[in-house]
């Protein structure tokens, strides 16, 4: 009897898919972008530097689930203000592949990108030094996205400001970073955002192996993420989220200060959509102010809701199959897209509350019962 | 004296050699000092909300090792005075000593608990969504700093302490069960046993028994007892059957302060308690 609770319990570990699952997606990447490199174009399993690079975005947009799933799904903290985080990893990027451009601009300075000498600027703003290094630009993919998200976090957090106004309160700041980045005085190209990269490394970004290359390291560094968020989550600190998210206040009177636990999981979350953004830049060639939009981290929520918050790999399944979806259905019908999504929404909601993870695990137990009950009795 | 003089002065002050600051003084030890055999110090106690006075000079001394009872009606202020001494409402005025050396009101909830005082809240409680036994171990008494925690591992001495916990509490079968699954009664005692595991100094215990079953509540009973002595143990609760089954002491609030204190009897045959609380009871029946 007690060994059929502990097999059981055993395998509603969610860790045990994490593996395979991982496996499936390099296996995947492995064949698309052979598929891409070896195959002639005209051969049916030809994938085109187009698919490529859409599978690269769909990636970079599951990273950006992903973190929003392991403060969402598994800590309680709804974030309607990820996508934040995400462009400011965009823009660190989106910044350095402007640098690259070096004098082959459109007004050809050597120093000032396109938009400073059209706003006929003088001199480099003091944030744009530095970022022509690659390491620096990617320490700030990930720094600035971090502090942002510990002083929010250790305000909002240390005040216990939680719930609904916590959500609202992270909605305001990427609607302020939103406005703040339109600002032609802040120096991020305004409205018009980053674009017109040239190269990364050395390397041609139009290029099919950089693309693929590209594709490839975002699925690596997915899958890493993924399997360290995994780790995370299954330790003893995965277990003090899960018992914020559920009971914050016994939480806090058995010791923990769940404070700084929620401040800590905020600043990774953010930091992995940094990652996500830095990643994306160069594969769709333009940041723009738009990515701070509140929609676009509503979206991201339903893409987690739709596969299943408090899963990991329920989160990344979402965002590549509502953006697949997406892709289909705005070629179909622009217009309808938007309504879908939020009905989508609506029925995940009412008939999924576990997305579609959640079903599978339905569907499953709706089999096993009656076997389980035999061996039971 | 010139204001410059003064500035000097108050450097000098600073700067005394023969004092430490107060940041870089080492941390208090966190011995609990119960030399007067008295663990719990709460004085002068104060605590309105909106105007209305929940606690009002409120005074109780709780001696080490003791069981002690705390009833009182509704509003009475049971379950503020909780919140005080655990840290979750700061008073208005008065002073809460754990032990004669550690002032409780310049602590969080977190330190508090660590400090050794375990509370059990009036709806049970626990965390649904994990096992018995991971409730049992996040409840341990250990490092819970962010870092120690990511990194920590069960050692066999605490794999140990969960097990005895949870023959203590009598879910032996249901280590591996998820918390949800338990019923009413099930879920008070995992709260009592999270206490347990943490291996506290003074238990805070809100209406252990409501919606326990006769024989529950008879077990609940001998578990409190048992632990009397070795812990110190403050229970709330409005089953006057079961307080007389466990009290030595009992203390009765009133309007947010003690109206009397004394064994089960003197209690009874106190006028004053009569009057307001066991006198409404009688008058009901």
């Amino acid at each position: 009897m007690s060994k059929l609770i502990n097999w059981f319990s055993e395998g509603r570990s969610s860790g045990k898919y994490t593996l395979p699952f991982v496996i499936l997606l390099l296996a995947v990447t492995v064949l698309a972008s052979a598929a891409n490199l070896l195959l002639p174009q005209d051969s049916a399993l030809y994938v085109s530097t187009y698919s490529i690079t859409l599978l690269g975005k769909y990636l970079c947009y599951a990273m950006l689930a992903l973190a929003v799933d392991i403060i969402w799904g598994y800590c309680g903290i709804l974030s309607l203000g990820h996508g934040a985080f995400f462009a400011l990893g965009g823009y660190a990027m989106g910044m350095y592949l402007m640098r690259q451009i070096g004098d082959r601009g459109v007004y050809g300075h050597p120093i000032l990108p396109d938009f400073m000498v059209f706003l006929d600027w003088q001199e480099l703003p003091w944030f744009w030094h530095g970022m022509d290094q690659f390491w620096f630009a990617m320490i700030m993919a990930v720094l600035v996205p971090g502090l942002l998200a510990f002083v929010f976090g250790w305000l909002a957090f240390r005040s216990r400001v939680t719930g609904v106004y916590l959500s609202i309160m992270t909605q305001a700041l990427t609607y302020a970073l939103l406005l703040a980045f339109f600002r032609n005085e802040m120096g991020f190209g305004g409205n018009n955002g980053l674009t017109d990269f040239k190269e990364i490394l050395g390397f041609d970004l139009q290029s099919d192996s950089t693309r693929v290359s590209l594709f490839i390291i975002t699925a690596v560094l997915l899958a890493v993420v993924l399997m360290l968020s995994q780790r995370i989550l299954s330790s003893r600190l995965g277990k003090v989220t899960l018992a914020v998210r559920d009971a914050e206040a016994r939480t806090r009177f058995i010791g923990y200060r769940t404070e700084r636990y929620k401040v800590w999981l905020f600043v990774y979350s953010a930091v992995i959509a940094g990652v996500a953004g830095a990643l994306y830049v160069p594969q769709v060639g333009i940041i723009n102010p738009g990515e701070f939009s509140p929609i676009n981290s509503i979206e991201v929520v339903i893409w987690v809701a739709v596969g299943g918050r408090g899963t990991l790999i329920g989160a990344i399944i979402g965002a590549l199959l509502v953006n697949y979806a997406k892709t289909r259905f705005t070629a179909i019908m622009p217009d309808g897209w938007l309504f879908a999504l939020g009905a989508l929404f609506v029925l995940v909601t009412l008939f999924l509350p576990k997305g579609l993870i959640g079903l599978y695990g339905q569907l499953k137990s709706k089999r096993q019962p009656a076997s389980s009950q035999e061996v039971t009795s | 004296m010139s204001a410059f003089d003064n500035s000097i002065q108050g450097l000098r002050e600073t700067f005394r050699r023969d004092q430490v600051w107060p940041f870089l003084a080492p941390e208090q030890a966190a011995k609990i000092d119960v030399s007067n055999q008295m663990i719990l110090y709460v004085e002068g106690l104060n605590l309105s909300f909106d105007g209305f006075k929940a606690l009002n000079d409120l005074n109780l001394y709780v001696n080490d090792g003791e069981l002690r009872c705390l009833i009182g009606a509704n509003g009475a202020g049971k379950t503020t005075l909780m919140d005080v001494i655990t840290g979750k409402s700061k008073p208005d005025a008065g002073s809460v000593y754990f032990g004669q050396t550690h002032n409780l009101l310049t602590k969080d909830e977190a330190d508090i608990a660590q400090l050794g005082i375990g509370r059990k809240f009036q709806k049970p409680t626990v965390f649904e969504e994990q096992t018995v036994f991971d409730n049992l171990e996040l409840s341990l008494k250990t490092d819970k700093r962010v870092l120690p925690t990511l990194f920590a591992n069960l050692s066999p001495s605490e794999i140990d302490r969960i097990d005895e916990v949870l023959a203590i509490i009598g879910l032996k079968q249901q280590r591996f069960m998820k918390a949800g699954a338990l019923s009413h009664g099930q879920k008070q005692w995992l709260e009592i046993g999270m206490l347990l595991v943490s291996d506290p100094r003074l238990l805070l215990i809100d209406e252990p028994v409501a919606g326990m079953t006769a024989q529950e509540t008879e077990r609940t009973a001998e578990l409190l007892t048992s632990l009397a002595g070795e812990r110190t143990v403050i229970v709330v609760e409005h089953d006057m059957e079961f307080v007389r089954s466990i009290a030595r002491t009992v203390t009765v609030l009133h309007q947010g302060s003690v109206l009397a204190e004394g064994t089960m009897d003197q209690i009874q045959s106190n006028k004053d308690v009569i009057e307001v609380y066991l006198g409404e009871e009688a008058v009901e029946a």
